[in-house]
């Protein structure tokens, strides 16, 4: 079962919200129905589902609904019409001390803004969820002490709000959210406000925090390299619609429309793109026993000048080099393996592109794509590397 | 050209309110009578040197070192110019139509502020009772409460409300929408929300109010000695009617006196909170 399960969820605004329902039947565009109309849709028709511990950021322009989207899986704004699930409740039924309870225990906010309380110390602002809940003093404040630790933020306990920078306020913030131990977080755009290089430290900061608590994230944000670095799968909304989910990678080299194009095409590619998916399978591979004829006929059918040579397994044992497999079928030598190159270079599939280029640069091979076996995937030939960075695929 | 007149009407009204409710009128002037009466017995019980210094010191705590000289050197000031019981009438009406005005004010501020069908209500009954001029109220009220500190009060009442209501109103709706939802989103009741977010959040705000409330009261206090409510305001009238320039200006300065000293320490009472 998933851990939240958001299905044909839909937000307009307005005065008679159900009658917008046919025209959006009919396919009428956003900007048509708020020009006959008056009302706006904020969310059409948006479904999809996210698994415990991953973390699943919806990205769009400002507009395209994302922070309503967020806003509706803790009803702080009650959709037109849909479903909510979490943990296969939908919270959309939830009465209202049944939502209360869902909010108290189950999920926790981070604001784009901050939204501290001006009025609270840190700790006593961080303790808020749980004073909310009517833990006891002593208990809570343990509690907010040991999160505020966690975010780096000891000997702060005391201070006010308006005495800390964006970067702190926002640790605060997380650190709020962390205090009731919830299952979800929920970030509306939690780093947008924040200075580039802080707001680099904390996506970090959230990747590490995140390896050791495995919580459900919902993240939104405007910022592609953001999503790209964070989620585990991405929703891409434009207009209230979600236009496509899938994998930072998938989003990249297969979007879904001109739209999701227009979004990626100034994306480093080179930080996303893995080996994986620029490999190639090479052009011949050959057993060591086959001998130097079978090699030189086989890089002379491929039009090659070397071939790779693989054990059981497709487990790599290095490359030979035509003059070398002519000059051991000339002395009429049949064994291999004394002119098998083994240093040769290698690579694991998940290694981003932009660690490649150096590699590609330097040597006169193509890279062979290994797994930890040693198993060869497939090679990379610099050519790709380079249609890779430019956004062309093969 | 055609006459409309709406004034027989409210004539009328009033004194269908007269004939048939005066048995609630009564008892509302008795009650206030009783307390009016009561704070100023207090404040007249004491002499005027020991009170001065409680007031001092009292200004000295919430509004520092400058306010409680003032206070003590207007206070002297206006006991030299044996206006001090006089002053301390004004004061106790200033205090019971004040305390009126803000406990029905500030919660129906409260009231207005999480509900946009109130507050739309709200607001032109406010412009109405501040842009009235102050002097009408004092008609209805001697019709319902004869003459006297009674009708003095109660117009005091209305002519100090709107800003409480207004300011409480505002501080709240002030509140950042994302603060709220902050609040919110860690499941608070409605109730904790008011009393653990807006209310202090807004404080510094509705403190304002507090302090022009209390302004308010002040003037119409003074304007209501024409309805014989007494305290300085008599003072005053006696200066103007029998043309007597000295005993107008020396009243006159005791209800700037008394203004300044409740104006500091009330904005105080915001400042510090606001910290």
């Amino acid at each position: 079962m998933p851990k939240i399960e958001v299905k044909n969820i839909y937000k307009i605004f307005g005065s008679r919200p159900k009658s917008i329902f046919p025209h959006l039947e009919k396919g009428m565009s956003k900007d048509e129905i708020l020009e006959k109309t008056g009302h706006t849709v904020g969310i059409n028709s948006a479904s999809f589902q996210v698994e415990e511990g991953e973390t699943f950021v919806i990205m769009g322009l400002s507009g395209s609904g994302k922070s309503t989207l967020i806003r509706c899986l803790n009803r702080l704004i009650e959709p037109t019409a849909g479903e909510v699930l979490i943990d296969g409740e939908n919270i959309l039924e939830a009465s209202h001390q049944e939502l209360l309870r869902m909010r108290q225990k189950k999920m926790a906010m981070v604001f784009q803004r901050f939204a501290l309380f001006p009025h609270r110390t840190i700790v006593t602002n961080v303790e808020y969820g749980l004073e909310i809940q009517g833990v006891e003093d002593q208990i809570r404040r343990e509690k907010a002490y040991e999160v505020l630790e966690m975010v780096g933020l000891k000997g702060y306990e005391e201070s006010m709000p308006d005495q800390l920078s964006g970067g702190m306020q926002q640790r605060v913030g997380l650190a709020r959210a962390l205090a009731t131990d919830p299952d979800v977080l929920l970030m509306d755009e939690a780093f947008s406000a924040l200075d580039p290089l802080i707001k680099k430290e904390m996506q970090d900061e959230l990747l590490e925090l995140q390896a050791k608590m495995h919580k459900t994230i919902i993240f939104i944000t405007h910022d592609l390299d953001e999503a790209l670095k964070l989620g585990d799968r991405i929703a891409v909304m434009k207009d209230g619609k979600i236009v496509q989910i899938g994998t930072p990678e998938e989003i990249l080299t297969d979007p879904a429309n001109a739209y999701v194009k227009e979004f990626v095409q100034d994306v480093d590619r080179t930080k996303i793109i893995t080996a994986a998916t620029i490999m190639r399978k090479p052009d011949a591979v050959m057993a060591p026993k086959e001998g130097p004829r079978v090699a030189v006929r086989k890089m002379e059918e491929a039009g090659i000048s070397s071939i790779y040579v693989t054990g059981k397994d497709k487990y790599l044992k290095g490359l030979v080099r035509i003059e070398d497999a002519v000059r051991l079928a000339k002395e009429g030598k049949d064994n291999l393996e004394e002119v098998i190159i083994k240093d040769i270079p290698t690579t694991a599939p998940d290694t981003p592109m932009v660690d490649l280029l150096p590699v590609a640069a330097t040597t006169s091979y193509p890279i062979v794509v290994v797994d930890e076996d040693n198993k060869m995937l497939g090679i990379i030939v610099r050519v790709s590397v380079i249609s890779g960075i430019i956004g062309r695929g093969d | 050209m055609f006459t409309l007149h709406i004034g027989p009407a409210f004539e009328a009204l009033i004194d269908w309110l007269t004939d048939n409710f005066s048995g609630v009128f009564d008892l509302i002037r008795k009650v206030l009578m009783s307390g009016i009466t009561g704070l100023e017995d207090i404040l007249l019980f004491l002499p005027s040197l020991i009170l001065i210094v409680i007031f001092a010191l009292v200004a000295w705590k919430i509004a520092g070192r400058g306010v409680a000289a003032f206070t003590l050197l207007g206070f002297l000031l206006i006991v030299g110019m044996e206006l001090w019981p006089q002053t301390m009438k004004t004061l106790a009406l200033v205090m019971a139509s004040a305390l009126i005005a803000l406990v029905i004010g500030i919660p129906l501020g409260i009231w207005a502020a999480r509900n946009d069908m109130v507050e739309k209500f709200v607001r032109p009954v406010l412009d109405f009772m501040q842009t009235m001029p102050a002097f009408v109220y004092l008609i209805p009220a001697v019709l319902f409460f004869k003459l006297g500190k009674v009708p003095g009060a109660v117009a005091t009442v209305i002519f100090s409300m709107p800003p409480a209501v207004r300011l409480t109103n505002l501080g709240i709706r002030q509140v950042p929408e994302d603060v709220v939802e902050a609040a919110k989103s860690f499941g608070s009741t409605p109730r904790q929300l008011l009393y653990k977010v807006q209310l202090p959040i807004a404080t510094p705000t509705i403190l304002a109010g507090v302090n022009q409330t209390i302004m308010l009261a002040l003037s119409m206090v003074v304007i209501s000695a024409m309805i014989g409510a007494g305290g300085l305001g008599s003072e005053v009238l006696k200066g103007i009617t029998q043309l007597k320039i000295g005993l107008g200006f020396e009243s006159g300065i005791a209800v700037v006196i008394l203004a300044m000293i409740l104006d500091r320490i009330t904005q105080a009472l915001g400042g510090t909170k606001s910290k």
